[in-house]
């Protein structure tokens, strides 16, 4: 049935890769180019951007933007009103507003770089260690830390200057030294997090030294996050320090937007308009940093622009030959006709991932869904449900479910056929249960909201599947939850639920895919044995052929998105009319010979 | 889940001696003349070092720091240098003013957020571009600068709200709830745009969890979904925010009842650390760092009831 | 189901391959192949175990004395199910987790314990190819720079690293402009090429192959597996290949090892094994997996019941 791995053919391999070029996309322009663009690209980005580089240029060469100085003060002026080479008037002590405004961004945002200075050069390099090396390290920089951030800033400024004095520049980097568990948590996490990745530990086997992955793999995954906190923490630092300055704790006489907002504040019944332009340069420039960092977020986290389905989604190829389902009669418990589901990407345009699938299955029958990832099945079965993930949608076609539409139906209807018409079963056990409840919980609430059963009941009921589905201890996994059970067992849990209102129809989708051989077996077991004794009808997606030989009465073959064969299991699996189905056959290992004993290599050649 | 709480406490009075020394050394470094400050420029010498003498200055710093520490242990602070104020009486006097804001603020910013957050995570759309677009801006903004706009417009400008003073409220229910509003909604703003933000995006992240969708297999109504299942996992990030918020709120509080001219503990920070008073200020820190502790573990007992998992651990 | 005294296989001369005796391996380290009696691998009696979790647990034994050998360009398969222990074996070899007890040599060379700086060395002997293609590469690193990497860390100069990498994509049949991509740009099966291409870059006698195939498309499967194949017939690398799966360590492995619980339960050649084993777990492995065939799987079910469902309906 299948030809043997061929160790005797060097050019097989070498001259076939596999054709898939829905993955290959375009060719890669450079990376950063692209980020560039997307930068370019973005309103945000841009805007915040030029709005940020506008304050700061007025900052840093405000001689050139004002010709008076900030604290030539003449109290005949106080109050006065804009004119005369006064932008924008004068203060309660007649000095000039506009001077004033551009030089107090001076120390304002000098303070606020130093900070993230004092921050970024305290919390990265420690964060890195910490996260890279863990250990002693690790505990100790993780209690000094939670020791900074159990002190507020406020508080600790305040009594830093008490101590140090009034130097706004010291308090600057105090303040540096509080925000620093904001780098050093963010980069610890990312480091933590990749030390497990095996690309960290490929390159450990290829010989790297430490300080070569760290600069080559790991500064290049906290780099984005690192720009973003900083832009996040400038913002704050800025605020803070305004604050500090607004309290009168800064030096006396220097121009700070926070000192002025406190002249302000003082003479806020007299000129309540004295708050305008130090608040507004204050939030403006704050505002500004933290909506570059959201755009940051996005340009550099670019993830790509790939459907919420991940890897489901492929655009199809040339039109496929007929489905085969769609001549005679529909079947009466599950009849899908001409179905199309499509999504829509994030930016705006649409993909469809099903270009109009028929299928059909009779009571008690088991019809398997068969195709190789990306193939749409998975799709096909949530379409049945009426459950496709957030961004798809059914487009065209029509499901039948004993004889009620599901395509276009209100939640309502649908709801009314989940559990007791149509039941799911999924393929990764673990994450299919929620591990804030106990496994009583997960069996019961479906019982009692659906069958209106009282706790006592649904209990009792729960008890009774737990041992239909052959859980040796019922009254004890009953209690558990989720992370005290393996995941055979937490399998068998989620086939009690998808059976426990007596469905019609099971949709399973990979149900033994997630699980070790031996476990598969008994799964199928188990599977086999209640669709018998309740002659239920089966929907069951999988990729594996045995396990089609297994169970299925009917296969329909699935590949990018169509039907490409359907028949009888027998039929298929021996005879197979399409050339796909074949090669999906060809490569089942089954009957492949066993590899020859080895030989010293001088003698086999 | 009791020896959990007690070593946690354990581990929190550690962590106060250890602030407590390292706050008490760091500010006896500098060494200023007290006996001189207090007595002015134009005492004579002896006066000065008598008045040091009495207040124990002339020992050892180590010496003097575990003198504080067996009497801060039996609850007395001590007095102030500059006033001679009882230290724990007076901020026993002016812990209820600041604590009752803070209670209002994390009351109103968890009710605001987490409804903000659930209603944009689950219908998405033009309501969660509205309330992201909020969040954004409500962080963006520093604190005490919307303080000032809220006062402007609302004391100044409408008359609505006292902008200044406190009535206590067992003075005035009606006076006490005037006065504390406007502190209160200018406070909440901040941590209402921090925690819905994060609801919002975890109720997103669980919404897509595969659990969900077999919940909703089973039939289960989406709403039932969502409170029963979906928000149980969620609250545990929209919690941890709002816990350090808490802790941020206390700096707040240092210019809110700065500007509203509240009788707090924040305002008293103010006031008695720019003359190093160092009993005061140890009083305050100490009082702040209590707190801490006993909010991270109200959280972590929140979450470990919400999340069996993070139990274990 | 696991017999702690017939873990070893009782008929090493089965058929006409090179009499592998365990036996001997374990104890004397005897006559290992009839042809060479050089291993190019040699593990013997290892051990490794973790920290138990939480404070003073007892420590988890992961192998519990794990004998094995690889010749010069043998593929030596090493079968078992989740938490059997059958990555840590290649961890071991590769130095990425600490034997606890027992040796591994390389080339007659004790490797267990070598320092970082041999390690680093040894490194251009053995190489290695994760299950997971997606997670094995750096996904912000172009996929000429992950291909040059092993290159650069062992001397190459630059110039001739990018020729080299050029025929290396060219010996796992990719484009040469793959160099300029990301590796998200690429389909799981051609990952995977990537990360053969990363481990072949400096000539390796062994290969550690941990379930390459495993996360890939049936037909993908096959096509990586002919790859490496080729690979081996060309220039005479060794493998450990660990599977799950025993029809394809059937087909790409000269013998076989069997591991459960973390002890190898039967070892032998690879026909022999898969056909005809001795042991009862490998047996029941072996029924567990469905054929795609109705007529064979329906006897094997039967077989399978009857040897093992002791059915309580």
């Amino acid at each position: 049935m299948s030809s043997p791995v061929t160790p005797d053919a060097p050019g097989r391999a070498a001259t076939q890769p596999e054709h898939r070029p829905e993955a290959a996309g375009p060719p890669g322009p450079g990376r950063r180019s692209a980020t560039v663009r997307r930068f370019l690209t973005s309103p945000q980005a841009l805007g915040s951007s030029l709005v940020l580089a506008a304050v700061v240029t007025l900052v840093v060469f405000a001689p050139l933007f004002t010709a008076h100085a900030p604290t030539t003060a003449d109290l005949e002026d106080a109050f006065g009103p804009p004119g005369g080479g006064h932008l924008l008037g004068f203060d309660s002590s007649g000095r000039d507003v506009w001077s004033r405004l551009l030089y107090g961004g001076r120390n304002t945002l000098g303070g606020a770089l130093l900070a993230v200075a004092v921050a970024l050069a305290v919390g990265v390099p420690s964060g890195l260690a910490a996260g890279y090396y863990g250990g002693w390290f690790d505990s100790l920089s993780n209690w000094w830390v939670n020791l900074v951030m159990a002190l507020p800033a406020m508080v600790v400024l305040l009594a830093t200057r008490a101590v140090l004095g009034t130097d706004v520049w010291v308090l600057m980097i105090v303040l540096g030294v509080l925000v620093a568990p904001a780098f050093y948590r963010l980069v610890r996490g990312a480091v933590a997090a990749m030390r497990g990745e095996l690309y960290v530990d490929a390159a450990r086997v290829f010989g790297l030294r430490d300080s070569r992955i760290i600069a080559r793999h790991v500064l290049v995954v906290v780099r984005a996050p690192v720009i973003i906190q900083g832009a996040l923490v400038a913002g704050m630092a800025i605020g803070l320090q305004a604050g500090l300055e607004f309290l009168g704790i800064g030096s006396g006489d220097l121009p700070t937007w926070g000192a002025m907002l406190n002249e302000a504040f003082t003479n806020i019944q007299r000129a309540p308009l004295f708050m305008l332009w130090p608040g507004l340069a204050l939030g403006l420039t704050s505002a500004t940093l933290v909506l570059l960092a959201a755009s940051l977020r996005d340009v550099l986290e670019d993830r790509g622009t790939a459907p919420a389905t991940g890897r489901g989604a492929r655009r199809g190829g040339a039109d496929a030959p007929t489905t085969l389902d769609s001549a005679g009669e529909r079947a009466d418990l599950l009849s899908v006709r001409d179905l199309a589901v499509t999504y829509t990407l994030a930016d705006g345009s649409s993909r469809e991932v099903v270009h109009g699938v028929d299928l059909d299955v009779r009571r008690g029958e088991v019809l398997g869904l068969v195709g190789e990832s990306g193939s749409g099945k998975t799709q096909t079965a949530f379409s049945v449900l009426g459950l496709l993930p957030e961004g798809g949608r059914v487009s065209r076609g029509s499901v039948l479910l004993d004889g009620t539409e599901v395509v276009g139906s209100t939640d309502r209807a649908l709801r009314n056929l989940r559990g007791d018409t149509v039941a799911y079963v999924p393929q990764e056990p673990m994450s299919n249960l929620d591990p804030a409840f106990t496994i009583g919980d997960h069996l019961t609430e479906p019982l009692r909201v659906k069958l209106g059963l009282s706790r006592a009941q649904a209990r009792e009921r729960a008890l009774d599947l737990l041992r239909q589905v052959e859980i040796p201890d019922p009254e004890r996994t009953f209690r558990s939850h989720p992370h005290q059970i393996s995941g055979g067992m937490a399998q068998r849990v989620l086939i009690a639920g998808a059976v426990s209102c007596d469905p019609d129809l099971l949709v399973a989708d990979e149900p033994t895919t997630a699980l070790d051989v031996t476990v598969q077996a008994e799964v199928l077991a188990l599977l086999r044995r209640l669709q018998a004794e309740r002659g239920m009808g089966v929907l069951l997606v999988t990729h594996n052929l045995g396990v089609v030989a297994d169970l299925c009465d009917r296969v329909a073959v699935m590949r990018d998105g169509r039907i490409v064969e359907t028949g009888t299991t027998e039929r298929i699996l021996s005879d197979p009319r399409e050339d796909y189905t074949r090669g999906l056959l060809d490569a089942v290992l089954d009957d492949t010979p066993a590899r020859a004993p080895w030989q010293p290599r001088e003698a086999a050649q | 889940m009791l020896s959990f709480i007690l070593r946690r406490l354990g581990s929190g009075l550690l962590l106060l001696v250890v602030i407590s020394a390292l706050a008490y050394l760091l500010l006896s470094l500098p060494g200023t003349d007290v006996g001189r400050h207090v007595l002015g420029p134009a005492a004579p010498q002896q006066a000065v070092d008598a008045h040091n003498a009495e207040l124990g200055l002339d020992r050892p710093v180590a010496v003097r720091y575990l003198d504080w520490l067996t009497s801060a242990l039996q609850g007395d602070l001590g007095r102030s240098w500059f006033t001679s104020e009882d230290v724990s009486r007076a901020l026993a006097n002016r812990l209820p003013v600041t604590v009752s804001l803070m209670v209002g603020v994390t009351l109103v910013t968890a009710v605001v957020s987490f409804v903000l957050g659930v209603w944009a995570g689950v219908r998405r759309g033009a309501v969660d571009r509205v309330v992201q677009t909020v969040g954004v801006l409500g962080y963006a903004l520093p604190g005490f600068l919307v303080t000032l706009v809220l006062v402007l417009v609302f004391a100044v400008r409408l008359g609505w709200f006292p902008a200044i003073g406190y009535t206590p409220l067992s003075q005035s229910p009606g006076g006490w709830l005037a006065t504390v509003t406007l502190p209160v909604l200018s406070l909440s703003v901040a941590g209402i745009a921090g925690v819905s933000q994060q609801v919002r995006s975890s109720v997103i992240e669980v919404m897509g969890r595969d659990y969900v969708r077999t919940l909703r297999s089973r039939g289960l109504p989406a709403s039932r979904v969502v409170f029963r299942h979906v928000l149980r996992s969620a609250a545990t990030p929209g919690l941890t925010v709002l816990g350090m918020q808490f802790v941020g709120l206390l700096g707040g509080a240092v210019i809110v009842e700065q500007i509203f001219g509240l009788p707090g503990i924040g305002a008293m920070t103010v006031q008695y650390t720019t003359r190093g008073d160092i009993p005061v200020i140890m009083g305050v820190v100490m009082v702040t760092v209590v707190g801490v502790i006993l909010t991270n573990l109200l959280v972590d007992v929140l979450v470990g009831w919400l999340n069996p998992k993070a139990r274990v651990s | 189901m696991t017999d702690p005294n017939s873990p070893r296989d009782p008929n090493p001369a089965h058929g006409s391959e090179p009499a592998h005796d365990p036996e001997t391996a374990a104890g004397g380290h005897g006559d290992t192949g009839g042809t060479d009696p050089k291993p190019l691998l040699d593990v013997r009696d290892l051990r490794v175990s973790f920290p138990g979790k939480g404070w003073r647990a007892p420590r988890t034994e992961v192998l519990r004395g794990v004998s094995l050998d690889i010749r010069p360009g043998e593929t030596l398969g090493l079968v078992g199910e989740s938490g059997s222990g059958k990555s840590t074996i290649g961890r071991a070899v590769l130095g990425l987790v600490p034997a606890s007890g027992g040796s591994i040599s390389f080339d007659g060379e004790r490797v267990d314990g070598a320092s970082r700086r041999r390690r680093r060395e040894l490194s251009r002997h053995i190489q290695v190819v994760f299950q997971d293609p997606y997670t094995s590469l750096n996904p912000s690193l172009l996929v000429g720079d992950t291909l040059a990497e092993p290159l650069l860390a062992h001397g190459v100069p630059a110039a001739e690293a990018r020729t080299r990498v050029a025929d290396l994509l060219d010996r796992v049949a990719l484009p040469r402009d793959a160099v300029h991509r990301l590796p998200r740009e690429f389909s799981g099966g051609q990952r995977q090429r990537v990360a053969i291409a990363r481990a072949l870059a400096i000539a390796p006698r062994l290969i550690v192959c941990d379930e390459p195939v495993s996360a890939l498309d049936l037909t993908t499967q096959r096509t990586v597996m002919d790859l490496l194949l080729d690979i081996q017939e060309r220039t005479g690398t060794a493998y450990l290949f660990v599977s799950h799966d025993l029809s394809v360590v059937r087909a790409l492995s000269h013998r076989v090892a069997v591991i459960h619980q973390g002890q190898i339960v039967e070892y032998g050649g690879a026909d022999r094994v898969t056909t005809d084993p001795e042991h009862p777990y490998t047996q029941r492995l072996l029924l567990s997996a469905p054929v795609a065939d109705p007529g064979r799987q329906s006897e094997r079910r039967a077989e399978y019941e009857r040897r093992f469902h002791a059915r309580a309906h």
